[in-house]
């Protein structure tokens, strides 16, 4: 500012739109997610040139309609590790949230209100995770952990087996389309997963409640002196990811169309994979919502480039996930490194 | 009040014509595992007052504000607040009641914005969320009441530790608060800041806030405080008004002793430097873009070059690039004549360089670690991992300097986290005395430390200079720089201006130099106006 002399007078007010535009530059904290976009742009193209119809706007979509559920779980997951947690129990949640659907189904209550129980049961699980990780100090390694056993064990008292779903509204639900121009569509799951993560990106970004996530993933120490609320935060972002996993259980059952006590294992870590693959750090404090979207994006391609090829086993989905996963962290660590 | 005290209140510590305090402790206690930090004390606030509160390292002033603020919670004793009996849970708590806190350690979120830290938990509302432009205005104003030009949308961690230091006050003063508590605001800050600060300190005061000022440079205390309160060992040991105070009796109330050493540091029995010699560090337009221009030094055995010049002059930044703390651009470092790589900390360390950084929080504590763990890190480090150093050496290595840096409480396996602040600095000072490195940078070695220590530092850095170690020593303080130096190097926004004999160089004379290459740079300087970070 001290260069502003011989600057002529007025050039100092609020810049056009358009210089706005022309000087943007993105910041610091976007780079990790731009560098996950360039890596699923070029997955994607690789495959448009590799297979025919792979470069198709509907295989686009479709990684929408076909990893909803994992969205929605990488968006609570999101929550919960911006803070420096964990949640390993999203899976089984996913799992136990099928289960009590068909379920309930079964035993003729109404779709919302098997709905509501589902999410209800989601939440309370996140929420007691979040009173033993704050209130009785656990490590949330350790209490997501047994979380995980405990969800899993109570999906097999309710189920033995698998149970369909064949109730009226989930079934239409799950079987309706909506048409996009161009003759391309998508269903209700994609519309719900992307719905879900532009109200996470505003939380996280503009209500106080995301600010003192980071906040307290930056310094907990610290965020207690600011005097913001800590403890409340850290309990409801363990609300917030069982409430995602409940979510994306009925999103995973209108995908299945049935309970089973074996959906979803090990689902926690693919949400977790898109979390770090999208940027952010495990450690807590950085990363963005839409990271995780194209983590989840950059999964599904990974997927479908097995499925177009047909000679590749699908282990080559785990090598890749985990070659990539490599990838990020490393980079991560380069590009903090030199930081304070 | 009828507990027995080391010296009563003197009447005329009292405030004629003051209705009643805004807050007052009485037989507040406080102790960590058994071990008391404070015990029975009391501390009166009044509107309108700037009230220092005084001691040596450990004394306990942090303890007490952390006690008064909802962090810790009393053993004994009553917290009054207006008349009525409070106690927080919490800093939420203190501070809904208009208690405002700037707590000892820059205690503020990296990974957030400016604005952010300044405004969160009371930020502007918009639609239901954050307001982030009303936000960012409102946090833009408050800077430039403190004379701060940083961009409010910019992450805090980017900025250097005094911004940093800056902007949690910012924090603390953009409420108006009835009751505002600064524990050490000024230790990272230079003249300039510590001026604006006290602007806005006495605006406040004359607004009729209380002001709780802790602080070991006895010049800013005289400067800014109405009253003061003098802890030692945890206790009260009294309440006196300021002007009826000196600074000798002040320093006998702290220490409960007389202060011999200070002001008469013997550098006449340590042999002349030899400048003939090959120089132990000799660096040739070392220089990074946007950090410090190409730069030339030498630094001789035995001899401690002094860097002076005000904030944002490139004095630290010339010591991370030495050490390859930094990365250069440009520039040749020889040690011993020899051309070296130091690129990284690692290099550096490998040819006998250590560098006792400013920011020992993001770079030196590990809390959960004892004190002897903390302060063999380096030694360690050093040595590579697979050569413990033998348990006997390491008793007596780090008794030595717990006893050479008084170092309090002086128990070697005490975990770091629950010394005071200036105990903490002590021990990562001791970390690098012990690698006996062939040159040592010591960028702000005496901040936060108290009068008696600071003394007993400065003392062992001679030695250690007269025993033929190369320091380059950084201080805000331009007596301390002078005071040991037997040369200044000046800078001034990020180039050297100017090296001078040190011995008979006066504070003013440095001034002097800084302020005329500034008119100089104005009048040349026409294109490279960046402001500094
Ligand atoms: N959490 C804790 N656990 C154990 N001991 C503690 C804790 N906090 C402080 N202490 C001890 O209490 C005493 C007072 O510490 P305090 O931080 O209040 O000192 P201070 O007067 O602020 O010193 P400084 O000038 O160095 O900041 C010290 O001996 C310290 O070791
Ligand atoms: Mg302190």
């Amino acid at each position: 500012m001290s260069a502003a002399t011989d600057t002529p007078v007025g050039s100092s007010v609020v810049p056009s739109t358009w210089d706005r535009v022309r000087s943007w530059s993105p910041g610091q904290r976007y780079l990790p997610v731009i560098a996950t976009v360039v890596v699923f742009l070029s997955l994607f193209s690789a495959g448009g040139i590799r297979y025919e119809g792979f470069a198709d706007p509907q295989v686009f979509l479709s990684l929408f309609l076909d990893n909803a559920f994992l969205i929605v779980l990488a968006v609570g997951m999101t929550f919960v590790i911006l803070t420096g947690g964990i949640d390993l129990s999203v899976g089984s949640v996913v799992a136990l949230s099928t289960v009590i659907a068909a379920r309930t189904l079964e035993a003729g209550w109404a779709a919302p209100a098997a709905i509501a129980a589902v999410l209800l049961v989601g939440t309370v699980i996140g929420l007691l995770h979040g009173v033993l990780i704050q209130y009785l100090g656990i490590q949330p390694f350790i209490a997501t952990l047994a979380g995980m056993f405990l969800a899993r064990g109570l999906c097999f008292l309710l189920a033995e087996r698998s149970i369909p779903i064949d109730d009226e509204t989930f079934s239409t639900i799950a079987f309706a389309t909506i048409t996009l121009p161009g003759g391309y569509y998508t269903t209700w799951t994609a519309v719900v997963a992307l719905a879900t993560v532009v109200v996470a990106a505003y939380v996280l970004a503009r209500r106080r409640f995301g600010r003192t996530v980071y906040a307290v993933g930056g310094s907990e120490a610290s965020a207690l002196l600011m005097g913001l609320r800590v403890a409340r935060t850290k309990v409801a972002v363990y609300a917030v990811s069982g409430f995602c996993a409940a979510l994306g259980g009925l999103l995973f059952s209108l995908y299945m169309l049935s309970g089973n006590s074996l959906h979803a294992v090990g689902m926690e870590l693919d949400a977790i994979a898109a979390v770090v693959i999208g940027g952010t750090l495990l450690t807590g404090g950085r990363g963005l919502v839409v990271g995780s979207l194209v983590g989840v994006l950059v999964l599904g391609t990974i997927q479908t480039f097995i499925s177009f090829d047909g000679t590749l086993s699908s282990w080559w989905t785990k090598i890749t996930i985990g070659v990539l996963l490599l990838a990020f962290v490393m980079v991560q660590r380069l590009a903090t490194r030199r930081q304070p | 009040m009828s507990q027995a005290r080391t010296e009563p209140l003197p009447e005329t510590a009292r405030r004629p014509g003051d209705a009643a305090p805004v807050v007052e402790l009485r037989g507040l206690s406080i102790a960590f595992g058994g071990v008391p930090a404070l015990h029975d004390v009391a501390l009166r606030l009044y509107p309108g007052e700037v009230h220092a509160l005084m001691g040596e390292n450990g004394a306990g002033k942090s303890t007490l504000i952390k006690a008064l603020t909802g962090v810790y919670a009393p053993d004994a004793g009553t917290v009054v607040v207006d008349g009525q009996e409070r106690s927080f849970a919490s800093p939420a708590d203190s501070q809904a009641a208009g208690i405002s806190t700037v707590y000892q350690e820059v205690n503020l979120c990296a990974n957030l914005t400016v604005a952010e830290n300044m405004l969160l938990g009371r930020e502007p509302r918009f639609l239901g969320g954050i307001g982030v432009r009303a936000m960012r205005r409102r946090a833009r104003q408050t800077l430039e009441r403190l004379g701060l030009d940083v961009d409010p949308a910019s992450v805090l961690g980017q900025h250097p530790i005094a911004v940093q230091q800056l902007v949690a006050i910012a924090r603390a003063v953009d409420v108006d608060a009835r009751v505002l508590i600064l524990d050490e605001p000024t230790s990272s800050l230079d003249a300039d800041e510590v001026a604006r600060l006290f602007e806005v300190v006495r605006t406040l005061r004359d607004q009729g806030t209380a002001i709780v000022f802790v602080s070991h440079f006895l010049d800013q205390v005289f400067e800014i405080a109405d009253r003061l309160t003098v802890l030692r060992n945890g206790r009260l040991v009294g309440e006196r008004l300021v002007s009826e105070t000196s600074q000798l009796e002040l320093v006998r109330l702290m220490l409960g002793r007389e202060l011999e050493t200070l002001d008469r540091l013997d550098r006449q029995e340590a042999p002349p430097v030899d400048r003939d010699r090959t120089p132990v560090v000799k660096v040739l337009g070392l220089g990074r873009k946007g950090a410090l221009e190409a730069t030339d030094l030498e630094v001789h055995e035995g001899e401690v070059v002094g860097l002076a010049g005000l904030l944002g002059s490139g004095r630290t930044e010339l010591a991370r690039l030495l050490f390859g703390a930094d990365a250069a651009d440009t520039g040749e470092v020889e040690v011993h004549g020899r051309r070296a790589r130091v690129r990284t900390p690692r290099q550096a360390i490998d040819r006998r360089l250590a560098f006792a950084s400013e920011d020992r929080r993001a770079e030196g504590v590990i809390g959960d670690l004892t004190v002897a763990d903390n302060m063999l890190l380096a030694l360690q480090a050093s040595r590579g991992w697979l050569r413990p150093i033998p348990p006997a050496q390491r008793t007596t290595l780090v008794a030595r300097y717990l006893e050479a840096l008084d170092v309090r409480p002086a128990d070697p396996h005490a975990l770091m986290r629950n010394l005071s602040g200036g105990n903490q600095q002590k021990v990562l000072l001791a970390r690098w005395l012990l690698t006996e490195p062939e040159l040592l940078l010591l960028d702000e070695p005496t901040r936060g430390i108290d009068v008696g220590a600071k003394a007993q530092i400065q003392q062992l850095v001679a030695e250690l200079a007269g025993r033929g170690m190369a320091v380059v020593f950084i201080s805000a303080e331009l007596e301390e720089v002078l005071r040991l130096s037997d040369r200044v190097v000046v800078m001034r926004e990020r180039r050297k201006i100017a090296e001078r004999e040190g011995g008979d160089l006066t504070v003013g004379e440095v001034l002097e130099t800084i302020a005329a290459e500034a008119t100089h740079t104005h009048l040349t300087e026409t294109t490279d106006g960046e402001a500094p970070r």
